[in-house]
């Protein structure tokens, strides 16, 4: 399968920078964090980066994206500015959403990017409906439905995946199984922890795949990709992935042991991908190195950008509760 | 100009969703069992006929996800329109009207509107017990971001749905099942209604009955009781729900110094309390009396007439309030 991804040293180097960009971003998240100027929930991506990496990149321009509440690499990694992001987790009127979403509400017209969504699975139906929208107005477009293992517990998992693939619906379903929902392990909260198999029940193609592997998470996702834009019907990925960090900001992490996270992170998305480019002269070191330097500097214009952003003035306050309009 | 014919609600409803269909081809029809059985209360007979499955989708029993449907076409341009049989039946897709519908335009800084219009059959009086019965509107108006429109008159019926669409935010639209068989002309004059007011349906100076739905028929009944007794009632249908018409109830209960509100709703933090509380916000000095409420019974609905009866608000009940606000003993 991985034929089709072209492994040319472009390329590959695209893919570690994209990986790179998230996780530098959100160690600065942390550090914004600490310093109480990032507030509320702070959910990582650390050690997902893969995923949304991979994903996006079988996706246009005209494609749509519906997020997680865990969705700073999949902004990041669907294009949206680094300045904007950062500015919206500093509640700044510069911020993508004006400041009103925050971390797990992330929105951006642009990229057809329908939002971090927080209640776990209420993304999905969502999808089915911009899917369903996109396919009435007969546009090509494909919709990445992004959700977590813990999605799949809820009855919105089963009901859209039911009626996506009732009415031939144009979306990549992307399960990012990192095997918590916050601290419920996998095996505790389904009865059949094999993910991909649900897809059976609803006659959808489903794979699971190493969601750990850049490459093959993109490969996967094009083959889907194009099998959905070409009348298909649905998709479903599952990417077995992990968190390498808690759940948010605070959590003890009494329900997974040191050794479990420690081995997880010898296959992390980052060191592997990196490793194996270098082993097989696909890139130098000092290329890396430059990567990591330019993902820092963009990182600190984003900051000076979000630091120098202004509040909403106060009587702005129930500025779109209600719309006057529909935007165009 | 010639008298137009009789039409029932019902008819009233389904010729303003044909309409819709007419007009706008980005509009389509969502709901259970709305196209090939035509509808539970007969709304959408016929549609799936005149206008295909494209456009009238009969969908699984999935509100969650039909609905959250509903609103993600509705991001992406589409103006849908979605059915759900029955409030109670809503309850099944509160996340996504809650959480979805209601917020996204607020959580995305005003990037996206969700231009989705919800009609859900509402209210008791069927016999048809605790989970097809209640009133649970009150709880919509309390969300902000949703407009809560409950048409009571025909009018309303065949007009209120275009300016729902015309709406760039989700609008949900109580039909109260009790309606459905009413049967009047439609007034020639009107071929549109504002979906912002409260309107007077009837003229008074004793009292004001304010009500909405099938409890505006119980107050005009009220009213024409209370006249023969020579009191004459106000009687104010509320329309919208939210964003309430504040300055309508206003200007009615400082006209009549006294005030009765109607709610099929369980009392305990209900619509009326909300309507309460704005007269006595705003109309304090100007009462005669005490502001006085006829609701629902605090029970889940029974099934037995009698006692099903006994649960919702009656004319006499409303009458009797409103006899003694203006005639204390």
């Amino acid at each position: 399968m991985s034929a089709r991804v072209h492994l040319d040293h472009d390329h590959v180097r695209h893919l570690l920078r994209q990986m790179i960009r998230i996780r530098h971003f959100e160690s600065k998240c942390v550090e914004l964090y600490q310093a109480q100027k990032i507030l509320g929930f702070l959910h990582l991506y650390d050690g997902e980066e893969a995923v949304s990496v991979g994903i996006m990149e079988a996706l246009a321009p005209e494609d749509a994206v519906i997020a997680t509440y865990r969705e700073h690499g999949q902004a990041i990694a669907r294009g949206i500015g680094m300045d904007v992001l950062m500015a919206e987790m500093l509640g700044k009127q510069e911020g993508c959403c004006r400041g009103r979403g925050g971390s797990m509400h992330i929105f951006d017209r642009k990229t057809r990017f329908y939002g971090g969504n927080a209640i776990v699975g209420g993304g999905l139906p969502l999808a089915v409906g911009v899917a369903l929208g996109d396919k009435m107005q007969r546009r090509s477009a494909v919709t990445a439905c992004f959700f977590g293992d813990g999605a799949v517990d809820e009855g919105e998992f089963h009901e859209s995946m039911n009626l996506a693939s009732l009415w031939k619906l144009p979306v990549l379903f992307v399960c990012e199984n990192n095997l918590y929902a916050m601290g419920m392990a996998l095996a505790r909260a389904e009865a059949e922890t094999d993910l991909a198999r649900k897809a059976d029940a609803y006659r959808m193609p489903g794979v699971a795949l190493d969601g750990m592997d850049v490459v093959a998470v993109e490969s996967a996702a094009r083959n889907a990709v194009e099998q959905i834009r070409a009348g298909g019907g649905p998709q479903f990925l599952e990417c077995r992935t992990y968190r390498f960090r808690a759940h948010s900001m605070f959590d003890a992490q009494l329900y997974r042991s040191k050794e479990e996270i420690e081995d997880w992170r010898r296959k992390g998305p980052i060191g592997r991908f990196e490793g194996w480019l270098i082993s097989n002269g696909l890139i130098h070191e000092d290329e890396v190195h430059r990567i990591e330097a330019e993902a820092d500097a963009e990182i600190e214009k984003a900051v000076v950008f979000a630091e120098a952003g202004t509040l909403e003035p106060v009587e702005e306050l129930e500025s779109f509760v209600t719309m006057e309009t529909v935007p165009a | 100009m010639t008298a137009a014919p009789p039409i029932t609600y019902r008819e009233a409803c389904r010729q303003a969703l044909r309409d819709a269909l007419l007009n706008d081809p980005k509009t389509f029809l969502m709901g259970e069992d709305i196209g090939r059985y035509g509808g539970c209360y007969a709304v959408t007979k016929g549609l799936i006929d005149e206008f295909g499955e494209e456009r009238i989708r009969d969908t699984p029993l999935s509100e969650s996800a039909y609905v959250g449907a509903g609103i993600g076409a509705a991001l992406v341009g589409m103006r849908p329109i979605v059915e759900i049989m029955t409030v109670n039946f809503s309850l099944l897709a509160l996340d996504q009207i809650v959480n979805n519908a209601a917020t996204i335009p607020h959580m995305s800084g005003g990037q996206f509107a969700v231009p989705l219009v919800i009609r859900i059959a509402t209210g008791g009086g069927r016999r048809v017990a605790a989970q097809h019965s209640h009133s649970l509107e009150g709880w919509y108006a309390h969300i902000p971001g949703l407009r809560i429109l409950a048409p009571a008159v025909l009018e309303d019926a065949r007009y209120m749905l275009a300016a729902a669409l015309a709406d760039p935010n989700p609008v949900l639209i109580f039909e109260h099942v009790m309606l459905y068989n009413i049967e009047g002309e439609l007034d020639p004059a009107v071929t549109d209604v504002d979906i912002d007011h409260a309107k007077v349906r009837r003229e008074g100076s004793d009292v004001t009955l304010i009500a909405y739905g099938n409890g505006l028929i119980k107050a005009l009944s009220a009213a024409e009781a209370l006249a023969a007794d020579g009191i004459a009632a106000e009687v104010v249908d509320l329309r919208v729900l939210r964003p309430l018409d504040t300055a309508t109830i206003l200007a009615s209960v400082t006209k009549t110094r006294r005030c009765v509100i109607v709610d099929e709703g369980w009392r305990s933090g209900s619509l009326s309390a909300e309507i309460g509380m704005r007269i006595a916000e705003g109309a304090f000095f100007d009462l005669d009396a005490p502001l006085r409420r006829v609701c629902g019974r605090e029970v889940p609905m029974p099934y037995a007439a009698h006692l099903e009866d006994a649960a919702l608000p009656q004319p006499a009940d409303i009458a009797a309030a409103a006899r003694g606000l203006v005639r204390p003993a």
